[in-house]
């Protein structure tokens, strides 16, 4: 009775999975080799508020859309981006909560990290941790995996770091053998999917307005690393407008964070984007959206 | 609370001799003269090697001078078990850490290792531990870990019962920058006049050159003075 009722849905959209069995239960592999759940999950990214990652050379910049779901909502509260460690922050599309549960394995593993090794946690090891702890969550049949897929951007400091606690600093002149201009740390941007594959990005998107957002991250060539961080919060806003433009229908938030080299602005910290800067970049984000269409001036407000 | 002296391995009234009266009859103690300093192009640890029980020298070739990574060293004082112990543990938590990072660990990682194992075993540790690493990014480094488990970078560090000796020797002798011929001089020079005056440190002296090239180690014998015969591998 069942398999007849369950038949009928062939031809919809999982027209191979639906039905068959093979997507009830996590954990459990398809005949040729798929997931489902772990499918179905990123389904739930795909329908979350567009969120980017832009790695320049002196900073890291993440961007998200977060859609108006009441005006009951106070403008402003009710933040995506989170902030993991002094330099890491993380922001996420598809399910909130599960982007919140996240952010809080983040934070433990970044003060785990701290406690033994007494120094901030690299961007890398921080994605790598997560990544394994995404994973676990497609291995067994009580739990489902995470709904969201998240960008985790970080600076690791190129200064000389010091252990936590440490007394005392070495010789004056620097340490012994030590090569001036020899450089570490540096920008770090990670992206974690639901299967907990993660990957390394010089621009990261997801969420409802992914393919938009990548289109125009590809047009930054990024990888020649020559973008700053004050031209890569202009291009965040950008692209989310630009992402945007599929789903004009709802009223949407522009949240953005940016993480600086030592010597910059956020002096090594994630921190959100000033108002004053963020506005700015949002009016040339319209101005540029405007010019692309030549329609309608100024119908938006600032 | 804190334990009265004599109890636990805390420093003695003058702050300065280490109390070994808490070592169990017949434990072997590292009564040691050990030293690490910075110079132009690296770090170099130098250390004696007699090891004692009591009266007796248990054996006076020890090796205190023991490696936690390719380029991060350290130099053991205090109980050779304990200190034997803890370095073990070091160097498996970096070599754990090399792996699953992709990267070598740093001398910063080394030392926080090392201070939260003595500092969390204070009450059960005798050892006081220098630590001297060299990586590419951070050039050479000293850290020292005395007995509360305190975690200090230095331009150099001496340690160990001999090094109350070689406080005004040191002091005077040591400078930022010298050439590693210098720097060798001064560390064999130093541990010789530890060696002189202590009588829980002798033998030969052992030195290990961390550089951008690796570890190079250095031996030097009483018989001719303490001059040769030098680099030993």
């Amino acid at each position: 009775m069942v398999c007849l009722l369950v038949w009928g849905f062939g031809g919809l959209r999982f027209e191979t999975s639906i039905g068959t069995g093979y997507d009830l239960s996590n954990s459990v592999f398809s005949p040729d080799g798929r997931n489902f759940q772990v499918e179905y999950a990123v389904k739930a990214v795909e329908n979350g508020g567009t969120a980017v990652g832009i790695r320049c050379k002196d900073g890291v910049v993440l961007a998200v859309e977060k859609i108006i779901t009441s005006k009951l909502l106070k403008p402003g509260a009710n933040k995506r981006i989170a902030t993991v460690d002094r330099h890491v922050g993380i922001v996420s599309a598809g399910l909130v909560p599960d982007g919140r549960h996240f952010v809080s394995r983040a934070r433990d593993e970044a003060s785990s990290w701290r406690g033994v090794y007494k120094g901030p946690i690299p961007t890398s090891a921080l994605a790598n941790r997560l990544g394994g702890y995404v994973q676990a969550y497609t291995l067994y049949s009580s739990v489902r995996p995470f709904g969201t897929t998240a960008i985790v951007a970080g600076w690791d400091s190129e200064a000389e770091l010091a252990v936590d606690g440490q007394v005392g600093s070495g010789p004056s002149s620097g340490s012994g053998g030590k090569v001036e201009g020899a450089k570490g740390g540096g920008p770090g941007l990670y992206m974690i999917e639901p299967s907990g594959l993660y990957w390394g990005y010089y621009g990261a998107a997801t969420g409802k307005g992914r393919q938009a957002a990548k289109a125009e991250l590809e047009k930054l060539d990024l990888s020649s690393g020559n973008l700053s961080l004050a031209d890569g919060v202009k291009e965040a806003a950008r692209i989310i407008y630009v992402a945007h433009e599929d789903s004009k229908d709802k009223e949407f938030e522009l949240e953005m964070s940016w993480i600086s080299s030592v010597d910059g602005p956020t002096k090594g910290r994630h921190e959100e984007v000033p108002k004053e800067l963020r506005e700015e970049a949002e009016k040339a984000a319209k101005r540029a959206l405007e010019g692309e269409d030549e329609e309608e001036e100024e119908k938006m407000e600032e | 609370m804190v334990a009265p002296h004599g109890v636990t391995g805390m420093l003695g009234e003058d702050g300065i001799h280490v109390d070994m009266q808490h070592l169990k009859s017949g434990e072997v103690n590292l009564g040691t003269s050990i030293m690490a300093i910075n110079f132009k192009d690296g770090v170099i640890l130098g250390a004696d090697s007699r090891t004692t029980t009591g009266a007796y020298i248990a054996n006076r070739v020890t090796d205190k001078l023991t490696q936690v990574h390719d380029t991060i060293w350290c130099c053991r004082s205090g109980s050779a078990a304990d200190t034997q112990a803890v370095a073990d543990i070091v160097s498996y938590h970096l070599n754990m850490y090399g792996v699953t990072n992709n990267e070598a660990p740093s001398t910063q990682v080394a030392a926080s290792l090392f201070q939260e194992l003595c500092y969390e075993n204070k009450d059960a540790l005798s050892a006081g531990i220098i630590i001297a690493g060299y990586d590419p990014r951070h050039g050479g480094q000293v850290y020292s870990i005395p007995l509360g488990g305190s975690l200090h970078k230095q331009s150099f560090a001496i340690g160990g019962s001999g090094s109350t000796y070689i406080y005004g020797y040191t002091d005077a002798h040591w400078r930022e920058q010298m050439t590693e011929q210098e720097g060798i001089d001064f560390v064999r020079s130093a541990l010789q006049e530890a060696i002189k005056w202590d009588g829980s440190s002798g033998g030969v002296i052992r030195l290990v050159v961390l550089t951008k090239k690796g570890a190079v180690r250095h031996l030097y014998l009483p018989d001719n003075g303490y001059t040769g015969p030098g680099v030993t591998n």
